[in-house]
């Protein structure tokens, strides 16, 4: 790790060096360098996470747990070694608590399937926030429907926190399941979700984290937050796309049927009837993404041996030294909280629509993201009709920042 | 750099000029049809209010909404484009238009385009398209409507 002085703040952690593990970061889009700044959609891949991949389809490809054979063992053995990884990573008591999945969406659809089937009833509450991504909102909405709950929010304030003085008239016995975003990708406010989760646990209300935007950015560990669930995605940790996890608490996964049935997840099947293994193989149905989980268990190693800590702090570092040069941009309405958040900025200039302004920055190399990122009901709240984002991961750097900026001022001259 | 100047033909001055000065900006209160448009993916919208005159042409028409510079400079300068116009016309128009943001198929009447011409750089932007034709598609709409009270 080098430090390098900044004018405008204090010295800053330069993990510029890092660069070269990404084959992908070195390339000229229409001409110009490529920044990337769209880590809040998808990472990019480490060539070490790109190897495994190679190695393991050259090396170890067969199927997992069902064959006795040298090669299904080899790829059993990594597979499992990558559960391992994952469930140390977010702070498991226990490897059996991991599920692969698809991703976060796949995760909550889950609980909000399985769980949902089993524990709500007419008149329950579903209780979320109003900064959640489409994908806690909707399977929740189509579980209400289901059983005849009811879905309910906690409002988000103007500084893009959420208003907290609600909670007490929101979090009633009536609630059952308490779902609530770690990260917003739209806002990027760090919400408390550890003294959320205790006061909804303390009423018995089962509790999910949606940790899309914060495993692998900033450090998370399951059981100091408390929650039963917990989802996240690979795609955004440097791992391949298609493969994520959910993390279940043993004794509320221990409780749940299963979703859906296939090999792998049984026991003994009769031509009436089945018995199912426990988590998480019950979960499990069907041959996984046995590559996707060996490349996340590599992005899990690289991370780790950035440091989790050191990728907090480079990004809290650089987001801060990306508001400190945004807020000089004329016209320019910066969402979210102003201190701590998420490396991410969601901004609105007057001058620009976010597509035109995404358009403009894309002819220029620069990756953004514009639209309303899966959070309509957040874009209606703040009354925008979406946000350009710009989105950091620990091998972006200050001088990307600043040609960003250059990039955004020619925007401004152009579409004023 | 070529694709620079593809973008500063899909933002021409005419384009930005209609994007931040819209014509015929506004409702129709009166006896006319309204067809709400929107692109979901991008959330642009648009409100597209037609006074139809008795033979069918357009006597007035009025466009709101909120979107990109292209959505709203392609609605404002169909409005200019279609008022006073026959139905012939504006379908031979809206065909056209088509065509130009496309790039494909053969222009009518390259004339009655006009400024629309302008627009064609959206061929560049295939993920643009949709926000020029927003407008139209409201339009087109509105005659649909405006036929089927008809019948």
């Amino acid at each position: 790790m080098r430090i390098v002085v900044l004018g405008k703040t204090s010295p800053m952690i330069d993990l510029s060096h890092l660069r070269a593990d990404f084959p992908i970061l070195h390339q000229q889009v229409h001409g110009e360098p490529l920044v990337y700044f769209d880590n809040a959609a998808s990472s990019q891949k480490p060539r070490a996470v790109i190897q495994e991949l190679t190695r393991y389809y050259e090396q170890d490809n067969a199927n997992v747990h069902r064959g006795l054979h040298e090669l299904s063992n080899r790829a059993t053995d990594t597979f499992e070694a990558a559960r391992k990884k994952v469930a140390r990573f977010i702070g498991a008591a226990n490897t059996h608590e991991v599920i692969f999945t698809r991703g976060t969406t796949e995760s909550i659809n889950l609980v909000a399937n399985v769980w949902a089937n089993q524990y709500l009833k007419a008149g329950d509450v579903i209780l979320y926030t109003g900064m959640e991504h489409h994908s806690n909102l909707v399977p929740w909405q189509l579980a209400a429907k289901r059983s005849g709950a009811v879905v309910k929010h906690i409002p988000v304030l103007d500084d893009g926190t959420l208003d907290l003085s609600l909670l007490d008239s929101l979090l009633t016995e009536q609630v059952k399941i308490f779902t609530c975003v770690h990260v917003s990708n739209s806002l990027g406010t760090i919400n408390p979700v550890r003294e959320l989760c205790a006061k909804a646990r303390a009423l018995g209300i089962t509790t999910l984290v949606d940790g899309a935007q914060a495993v692998g950015h900033l450090p998370v560990n399951v059981q100091e937050i408390g929650c039963d669930f917990y989802a996240f995605s690979g795609h955004k940790m440097c791992a391949p796309t298609g493969i994520g996890g959910l993390w279940g608490r043993a004794e509320k996964l221990a409780a749940m049927q299963p979703w859906h049935g296939g090999g792998e997840m049984i026991e003994v099947v009769t031509l009436e009837t089945s018995s199912y293994k426990a988590a998480p193989a019950r979960f499990e149905a069907g041959t996984p993404d046995i590559a996707g989980v060996i490349g996340l268990g590599a992005a899990v190693d690289y991370l780790e041996k950035v440091g989790i800590d050191t990728i907090h702090q480079h990004g809290r570092e650089l987001t801060a030294y990306a508001l400190q040069c945004m807020a000089e941009l004329p016209g320019i309405h910066i969402l979210g909280p102003q201190s701590e958040r998420g490396a991410l900025v969601a901004f609105h200039l007057a001058c620009a629509h976010p597509h035109d302004l995404v358009e403009f920055a894309n002819t220029h190399g620069l990756a953004l993201r514009g639209g309303h990122h899966c959070t309509q009901p957040l874009m209606k709240r703040f009354k925008v009709p979406g946000t350009s984002r710009a989105s950091f991961y620990f091998y972006n750097t200050t001088a990307e920042v600043d040609r960003m900026m250059d990039i955004l001022h020619r925007a401004v001259k152009f579409f004023s | 750099m070529a694709l620079s100047d593809d973008l500063r033909d899909l933002y021409q001055q005419v384009i930005l000029d209609h994007s931040k000065s819209p014509r015929n900006h506004g409702q129709l209160t009166c006896d006319c049809v309204h067809v709400h448009g929107d692109n979901p993916s991008c959330g642009d919208e648009i409100d597209v209010y037609v006074k139809f005159s008795d033979d069918g042409s357009i006597a007035d028409i009025k466009f709101d909404g909120q979107g990109c510079a292209i959505s709203q400079a392609s609605a404002s300068m169909m409005t200019v484009k279609v008022k006073g116009s026959s139905r012939t016309k504006v379908n031979t128009l809206m065909q056209d238009f088509r065509s130009t943001v496309m790039g494909e198929g053969s222009i009518q009447d390259e004339d009655a385009l006009g400024e629309l011409q302008l627009l064609e750089g959206v061929q560049k932007f295939p993920q643009r398209v949709k926000c020029a034709m927003l407008g139209w598609r409201a339009l087109e709409q509105a005659i649909q409507q405006a036929e089927e009270a008809k019948c």
